[in-house]
C-alpha cells in the first residue's frame, strides 16, 4: 500500500539511479501493469500524439499517454468504430475502409488527420508504418515527430544486406558466410572448411529456404555444389552461391537497446523467443535461461555497438541466432517496439512506451547500463484466435461472445485490445491478447502463467490457450532446452492437444460426472409453492455412463452434503466445488487438488465440453439407462469429406487451379485462400475429377464453406 | 372374488384371503394378472421390439423410461383390451393386454405429467377404440388436476378393422385436445409415422416435436399424392423432420433420436407452467440478476443497414445464455422461444435482423422444396414470421409467461406474393395476439421500429406494460430514404439529413411516453428483471365476452 501515493506523485527530476532502480522493484510488485510508473510531471512533453495504429498495441500506447499527460488521437477503420483504442483516445478519427491498404496504411488519410487534430507526435506501434521510412519522412517534413528512430537508421536496418555490412563494421558477430560464383567443387569444400561445418548451400538468387542444402562434410559439400550450381544456372540464370554457416537448432535471443540522440545507448537484456511456429513468436520470456552473464554482456554490447553504428535513438531489437555452443550471429534488428517488449519492461521495471517518447522529445537517458536489472522473471504467451490442432494455429474469425481476463491471479500483466462483444475479423492479425506473467523466478512465473491460462475465459472464437498450456508446462521447456524448431520436434504429428494420464481422466470424468448430477440436481429445484406439490427426489446415487474419446466410462456418483463421491476406473474421487452452474469459470478440488476448469457447452442431450487442463474435451454423459438404450439409435451417416474441398477458415480465395471436368491427383494444389496475411494451399485429397467449383479468386469465404466438389 | 384384490399397483404383491375356496380362486386370478402384466409389458412381443429397434426406434415404454423421473410412472389401463370382433381381431393371438397405447402420469423432475405412448408393436400402433378410450382418460384427469399431457406418437393410423369405432376415436380426442387447449400444455412428440386423420391431434397441441429420419406427418402418403397428383415424392420430403422445421412450419423443433428428443423434453418442459391456474415457474438460479452486459452497448451497428445477431442480443440478456427456441428453422426473420430472467421462464420474441425474409414460392413440383424468393429485407415481418409470433405470444399468454420483446423491424415485407398471400390478415394474427395479452409486456426497441410494425410488435399502445428504447432506436414510420421522397418529392437537398435527425433516434417516440425510457443497452438485463419482479402481480382483464375472434 505504501507504494501507491508513490506512483501517483511520480518521481522529482534530481532522482539518483539507485533510487530508480528501487522505485522499479516497487511497481514491479505493486502495479497492474508490471511497468514502472516513474514519471516526472514537471518534464515538458508533447501535448498531443497520434497512434497509427490499432488493437493492443495501440491502447498499449495510448495508457502510457494518459499517465504522461499527453493527449492522444486515436486513428481507425470503419470496422473498428467501436473497437477499445478508439474509447479509450481522447478523439479518434476514421481513415478508412477496413483493408489495412485503404486505413492503417493509408499515409494521406493519416496525414491529414494529423494535420486536423495539430497532433505533435505519432507513435507507429509495430507493424503497419513502423518501418517505413517513407511515413518517417513524410511527418519529419511537416515537423512531426516520429516516435522511433530517424530514417537513415530506418531504411539501414530494412535492408539485409545493408544491415549486415553494417553488422560486420560494428564488430557484430554475423554468419559466416560467401556469396558469389563459386568455381569448382574444390572451391566449395574449401570455402565450407573455412566457415566451419555444418554448413547450408543454396543459390544466390533463391528467396529463403528454396533448394536450401546443408552439408555436414566435404562430400555432402561437393554434391550440394553440384545440385545447387545447377539449379542456380537453369533455375535462375544467376551463377553466384551462398555458402553460409548452418546454425544446427538455433534460438531466437534477440537485445533490446534503447538510445537516445546523444549518442547515448543501453542494452536492457535479452528475450528469449525461440518457441515459433511459422517464423511467428508464440511463447518469450526474459531473461534467457540459456545465456550466461558473459555472453548477455557480449551480445548487449555488439547490439549497442550496432545501434551507435547507426547513430540509433529510440528503442530497437537485435535479434540473433543462437547455436548450442552459444554462439551468436547477427540476424537483423527491428526499429521499433516490438510485440514481445512486456517481458522486458516487467524485468527492469522501465516503461518503454515512455522512454522512447522521453527520447523522441530530446530528453538523454536518464539511466547509466548498471541502473539496469534483471528483476525475476517474465513470461508472455500470445494469445491468438487460431485452431491450433491445425498447424499450430490457423485463423478462426467471429465475435467474442464471452470474454474474461484473467487479472485476478497475482502479477498478471494482459495487454489487449479487444473486449467482450468484440469482432475477430479476417482484416486483421488474429491475435487477443498478450499474457504476461511475472514471478521472483522461472518456475513461479510459468506456475503463475498455468494459472493465467486456466483462468482465462474466451468464447465464440478458436484460441490457442490449449497450445500455448502444453508448451509452458513441457518437461522440455520447464529445462530450458527450445530451439525455433520447439514445435515441430515436439509435436511431429501436429498438435492435438493434452493428452490425458490415467489420473488426470479419472479427474476431468469426475468433474464431468459431478457437474452433469449437480446441473440435474438444480433442475428439480423450483422457488415458491407450487399448487401441485413437487416430488422432491430421495435419490442420493447416480449410476452414468460417460463417452469421452473412442471409450464409454461407466461412472458411479454419491451425493454427500455439497461434495461427490465419484467411482470411476474401480477407484474412489472426491469432488467439491461451489457449483454455481452460472460462472464460466468453476474451481473444482478433486482429492485435494485444485483445478479451474471451465465449462465451454452443454446441451439436453448430455453433451458438453469442459476446459480442463487448457484443452477442450467433449463429452457426453448420459444415464445407465440412457447409455444401454442408445445402441438402438440409428447411426448418421457422415458426409464423405473426401470428395469435397471445405475452407479450413475463413479467408479470401486467392487463386483456383482447377476447373469443372479437371482431373486432379491426390495432393495436387487446387486453390489458395489467404487469411490474416497467411496463404493455404488446397489440395486434393484423392484422385478424381473435379465436379463443381464454388468459388473464384476474390471471393471471401467462411470456415467451412464448400470449395470445390469431386466426383 | 372381486374383493380379493384390494390393490394391483405396480410390482406390489397381491392381498388375499388366507383361506378357502377364495384363496384357490385368488391364486389363479394372481396368476392371470401376473400374466396379462407380463404381456402389456411385452407390447406386440419380442420380436416386433426387435424391429421396432432395428428401426432406430425405441419402445413405448423405453420412451417413457427416458421421458419420466425413475421409478416414477402410474400406470393406467394395463388391461384394456381392443373389442373388435371382426376379421378374426376376437381371437386370443390377437389381443393385447393395453392394446397399442401406453398411458399413465408420471413426473419429470418431481412435476407432475401425464403420458400416453403408442405402441408401435401391437397392430402398428394403430388407433383402437380403446386405445383412444386410454388416451382420453388421462386428457380427461390432466385437465381437471390441471397438468400438461405429453403424446409419443408412432401409430400406422386407424385400426381399419374397427372402421368408424376408431374415426369416432380420434374425434374424441380432437374434442379434449380444443378443450384442454389453453388449459393445460399439450406436447406432442412424433416419434414415427402419423399419418390421415391422426395428425390433428398433434396439430391442436401447443408443440410438435419431431424426430429426424424416423417420424412423419402427412394426410396422405406418397403413394396417394402419386395417384392422385401424380408427383413423386418419398415419406421424408413429404413430411419428414426438414419438411416440417423448415418449410410448412407444422413442427416446432426436431431432434437427432428418440433419446435426444425425450431428453430435451425433459429440459423443455422445465419452462412450462402446469397449466394455466399456475405463474410461469421459477427455478434456482445462479445467474446474478443485476449482472451488466457491456457488448450490448455495442452491438447495434452503426450503419442501419447493416446486419447483426437478434440471437447475441437474447442470449447474453437471459441466464446462463440458455434460450430454447422455438421453430429454429422456419420464418428465420422472427426469433421466439423460451428462457429465463433470474430463475423465471419468459416467453421472447425478438426481429431478426440477421436473417432476410424467405418466402416460399408456390411450388407446383415436390422436388421443388428449395426454390425461394429472398428479399433484401431483414427483420421484416411477412406472412410466415407473423404466424409464428402470434402462435407462440397467445401459448405464452394463455400460460402466464411474460413476455420480452425485442424490436427491430423494417417494416411489413411488400410484394405480390405477400399480399395475394394474406399478409394483411396474416399480419393481423400478430397485431391480435399481442393487442389481447394480459401477461407482463416488456419491450425493448434496438433499432428501427418503423411503420405498422412499430405498432405491432408489442407496442405501448397496445397496453404494453414496460417499454424500452436503446439510444440506437428509431421510431418512425418509414426510413428516411423513402420519407423524404414522399415528403419533398426528392427536392430538398438536405431533407434526408433532416428526417434522420429528427426520426432517427428515440426522441419522439419518449417526449410523447411511448417509450418509458431510453436505457444504456448494458443494462438492459437488470431492467427487465426488476420490471419482472415488479409485473409478477400484474392484474389485467378485458372485457367478457364468449371468445375473441382472432382473424383466421
Amino acid at each position: 500500500m505504501a507504494a501507491a501515493p508513490l506512483l501517483r506523485c511520480g518521481g522529482r527530476r534530481a532522482r539518483l539511479p539507485g533510487w530508480e532502480t528501487l522505485y522499479s522493484r516497487w511497481c514491479l510488485i505493486t502495479s497492474h501493469n508490471l511497468y514502472s510508473s516513474v514519471y516526472d510531471p514537471n518534464e515538458k512533453t508533447f501535448e498531443k500524439l497520434l497512434i497509427a495504429n490499432r488493437g493492443e498495441i495501440a491502447c498499449r500506447v495510448i495508457k502510457t499517454c494518459k499517465k504522461m499527460g499527453i493527449k492522444t488521437v486515436a486513428i481507425h477503420s470503419d470496422v473498428d468504430a467501436n473497437a477499445v483504442h478508439v474509447k479509450m483516445a481522447d478523439e479518434a478519427v476514421c481513415v478508412g475502409p477496413a483493408p489495412t491498404s485503404k486505413s492503417y496504411l493509408n499515409m494521406d488519410a493519416i496525414m491529414e488527420v494529423i494535420r486536423k487534430t495539430r497532433a505533435q507526435a505519432v507513435h507507429p506501434g509495430y507493424g503497419f508504418l513502423s518501418e517505413n521510412k517513407e511515413f518517417a519522412r513524410r511527418l519529419a517534413s511537416e515537423g512531426v515527430t516520429f516516435i522511433g528512430p530517424d530514417t537513415h537508421a530506418i531504411q539501414a536496418m530494412g535492408d539485409k544486406i545493408e544491415s549486415k555490412l553494417l553488422a560486420k563494421n560494428a564488430k557484430v558477430n554475423t554468419i559466416p558466410g560467401f556469396d558469389g560464383v563459386v568455381k569448382d567443387a574444390d572451391e566449395a569444400v574449401r570455402i565450407a572448411r573455412e566457415i566451419g561445418y555444418p554448413v547450408m548451400i543454396k543459390a544466390s538468387a533463391g528467396g529463403g529456404g528454396k533448394g536450401m542444402r546443408i552439408a555436414w562434410d566435404d562430400e555432402e559439400t561437393r554434391e550440394g555444389f553440384r545440385f545447387s550450381s545447377q539449379e542456380a544456372a537453369s533455375s535462375f540464370g544467376d551463377d553466384r552461391l551462398l555458402i553460409e554457416k548452418f546454425i544446427d537448432n538455433p534460438r531466437h535471443i534477440e537485445i533490446q537497446v534503447l538510445a537516445d540522440k546523444h549518442g547515448n545507448a543501453l542494452w536492457l537484456n535479452e528475450r528469449e523467443c525461440s518457441i515459433q511456429r511459422r517464423n511467428q513468436k508464440v511463447v518469450e520470456e526474459a531473461p534467457s535461461t540459456f545465456l550466461d552473464p558473459e555472453t548477455r554482456r557480449a551480445m548487449g554490447e555488439q547490439a549497442v555497438a550496432l545501434a551507435k553504428a547507426v547513430k540509433y535513438s529510440s528503442a530497437g531489437t537485435v535479434e540473433f541466432l543462437v547455436d548450442s555452443s552459444k554462439n551468436f550471429y547477427f540476424l537483423e534488428m527491428n526499429t521499433r517496439l516490438q510485440v514481445e517488449h512486456p517481458v522486458t519492461e516487467c524485468i527492469t521495471g522501465l516503461d518503454l512506451v515512455q522512454e522512447m517518447i522521453r527520447v523522441a522529445k530530446g530528453y538523454p537517458l536518464r539511466h547509466k547500463q548498471a541502473d539496469i536489472p534483471i528483476n525475476g522473471w517474465a513470461v508472455e504467451c500470445r494469445v491468438y484466435a487460431e485452431d491450433p490442432y491445425k498447424s499450430f494455429g490457423l485463423p478462426s474469425i467471429g465475435k467474442l461472445s464471452q470474454y474474461q481476463e484473467p487479472l485476478h491471479v497475482p502479477s498478471v500483466r494482459v495487454d489487449s485490445g479487444i473486449q467482450q462483444g468484440s469482432d475477430i475479423s479476417i482484416y486483421y492479425d488474429p491475435m487477443i491478447s498478450k499474457l504476461i506473467t511475472y514471478g521472483s523466478n522461472r518456475a513461479e512465473a510459468l506456475k503463475r502463467m498455468e494459472e493465467a491460462l486456466d483462468n482465462y475465459v474466451i468464447r465464440g472464437v478458436a484460441h490457442n490457450i490449449s497450445l500455448l498450456r502444453e508448451v509452458i508446462v513441457h518437461p522440455r521447456f520447464v529445462q530450458g532446452d527450445i530451439s525455433t524448431k520447439f514445435l515441430p520436434e515436439v509435436y511431429p504429428d501436429g498438435f492435438k492437444g493434452h493428452e490425458l494420464t490415467d489420473l488426470e481422466r479419472r479427474q476431468l470424468l469426475a468433474t464431468a460426472a459431478s457437474l452433469y448430477v449437480a446441473e440435474q440436481l438444480r433442475s428439480q429445484r423450483f422457488l415458491g409453492t407450487p399448487r401441485i406439490p413437487i416430488a422432491k427426489s430421495k435419490r442420493r446415487s447416480w449410476e452414468l455412463s460417460v463417452h469421452l474419446g473412442d471409450e464409454i466410462y461407466p461412472v458411479a456418483v454419491s451425493k454427500h452434503g455439497s461434495s461427490f463421491s465419484v467411482e470411476v476406473d474401480g477407484m474412489k474421487l472426491n469432488v467439491t466445488s461451489e457449483w454455481n452452474l452460472a460462472s464460466p469459470l468453476l474451481s473444482v478440488t478433486i482429492d485435494g487438488t485444485q483445478r479451474t476448469i471451465q465449462r465451454i457447452s452443454r446441451n439436453a442431450s448430455g453433451e458438453t465440453s469442459i476446459q480442463f487442463l487448457g484443452t477442450v474435451y467433449k463429452l457426453q454423459i448420459l444415464t445407465k439407462v440412457a447409455a444401454e438404450l442408445s445402441k438402438y439409435m440409428p447411426e448418421k451417416a457422415a458426409e464423405d469429406t473426401s470428395s469435397i474441398l471445405r475452407s479450413p477458415m475463413p479467408g479470401t480465395v486467392v487463386a483456383v487451379s482447377v476447373k469443372p471436368g479437371d482431373t486432379v491427383s491426390e495432393g495436387q494444389e487446387i486453390c489458395v485462400i489467404e487469411a490474416m496475411k497467411m496463404q493455404n494451399s488446397m489440395i486434393a485429397a484423392k484422385t478424381g475429377k473435379v465436379k463443381a467449383v464454388h468459388c473464384k479468386a476474390g471471393d471471401t469465404v467462411g470456415e467451412e464453406d464448400l470449395l470445390v466438389e469431386l466426383e | 372374488r372381486h374383493k380379493c384384490l384390494r390393490h394391483a399397483g405396480k410390482g406390489e404383491k397381491l392381498m388375499h384371503f388366507p383361506a378357502g375356496l377364495c384363496a384357490q380362486a385368488t391364486a389363479m386370478n394372481n396368476l392371470r394378472i401376473e400374466e396379462k402384466r407380463r404381456a402389456a409389458l411385452l407390447g406386440g412381443g419380442q420380436a416386433r421390439i426387435d424391429a421396432q429397434h432395428k428401426r432406430g426406434k425405441l419402445t413405448a415404454r423405453e420412451r417413457i423410461l427416458l421421458l419420466l423421473d425413475p421409478d416414477s410412472f402410474d400406470e393406467y389401463d394395463m388391461f384394456v383390451e381392443h373389442r373388435c370382433t371382426d376379421f378374426g381381431m376376437d381371437s386370443s393371438k390377437n389381443k393385447y393386454p393395453g392394446d397399442s397405447v401406453v398411458t399413465g402420469r408420471g413426473r419429470i423432475n418431481g412435476r407432475l405429467a401425464y403420458v400416453f405412448s403408442q405402441d408401435f408393436t401391437v397392430f402398428g400402433g394403430s388407433l383402437s377404440g380403446a386405445h383412444a378410450q386410454k388416451i382420453c382418460k388421462i386428457m380427461d384427469q390432466a385437465a381437471m388436476v390441471g397438468a400438461p399431457v405429453i403424446g409419443l406418437n408412432d401409430s400406422g393410423g386407424a385400426r381399419i378393422q374397427e372402421g368408424v369405432e376408431s374415426l369416432a376415436g380420434y374425434a374424441d380426442i380432437f374434442l379434449r385436445n380444443v378443450l384442454c387447449s389453453g388449459v393445460i400444455p399439450q406436447i406432442s412428440l412424433i416419434m414415427g409415422p402419423c399419418a390421415g386423420g391422426a395428425v390433428y391431434s398433434p396439430a391442436l397441441t401447443d408443440f410438435t416435436f419431431m424426430v429426424k429420419d424416423t417420424s412423419y406427418l402427412f394426410i396422405t402418403g406418397p403413394d396417394v399424392v402419386k395417384s392422385v397428383t401424380n408427383e413423386d415424392v418419398t415419406q421424408e420430403q413429404l413430411g419428414g423432420a426438414k419438411t416440417h422445421t423448415t418449410v410448412s412450419g407444422v413442427a416446432h423443433r426436431a431432434f437427432e433420436n428418440d433419446i435426444d428428443a425425450l431428453l430435451n423434453l425433459r429440459e423443455f418442459f422445465n419452462y412450462l407452467p402446469l397449466s394455466n391456474r399456475d405463474p410461469a415457474p421459477v427455478c434456482e438460479c445462479h445467474d446474478p440478476s443485476d449482472r451488466l452486459v457491456p457488448e450490448l452497448d455495442t452491438i447495434v451497428p452503426s450503419e442501419s443497414a447493416k446486419a447483426y445477431d437478434m440471437l447475441d442480443i437474447i442470449h447474453s440478456i437471459v441466464d446462463e445464455r440458455e434460450f430454447f427456441e422455438i421453430m429454429p428453422m422456419y420464418a428465420r426473420n422472427i426469433v421466439v422461444g423460451f428462457a429465463r430472467m433470474n430463475g423465471r421462464t419468459v416467453g421472447i420474441v425478438g426481429n431478426q435482423p440477421k436473417v432476410a425474409s424467405v418466402t416460399l414460392n408456390y411450388c407446383r413440383s415436390l422436388e421443388l422444396l428449395t426454390p425461394f424468393s429472398v428479399f433484401l429485407t431483414s427483420g421484416c415481418l411477412d406472412i410466415n414470421s407473423s404466424v409464428k409470433g402470434a402462435r407462440f405470444v397467445r401459448f405464452c399468454d394463455a400460460f402466464n409467461i411474460p413476455l420480452i420483446t425485442f424490436v427491430d423491424v423494417p417494416g411489413f415485407l411488400p410484394g405480390t406474393a405477400q399480399e395475394y398471400g394474406g399478409i394483411i390478415r396474416h399480419g393481423a394474427k400478430l397485431l391480435f395476439a399481442f393487442a389481447e395479452a394480459t401477461v407482463p409486456k416488456i419491450t425493448v426497441i434496438t433499432r428501427k421500429a418503423y411503420g405498422g410494425a412499430y405498432d405491432v410488435m408489442s407496442s405501448k399502445h397496445l397496453r404494453g406494460d414496460v417499454n424500452y428504447a436503446w439510444p440506437t432506436a428509431e421510431v418512425a414510420v418509414m426510413g428516411a430514404k423513402g420519407a423524404v421522397q414522399i415528403i419533398f418529392r426528392g427536392k430538398e437537398a438536405n431533407a434526408e439529413e433532416e428526417y434522420v435527425e429528427k426520426f432517427a433516434n428515440p426522441f419522439p417516440a419518449a417526449v410523447r411516453g411511448f417509450v418509458d425510457d431510453i436505457i444504456q443497452p448494458s443494462s438492459t438485463r437488470t431492467r427487465i428483471c426488476h420490471d419482472l419482479d415488479i409485473l409478477a402481480s400484474k392484474s389485467q382483464s378485458s372485457p367478457w365476452k364468449k371468445h375473441a375472434n382472432i382473424p383466421l
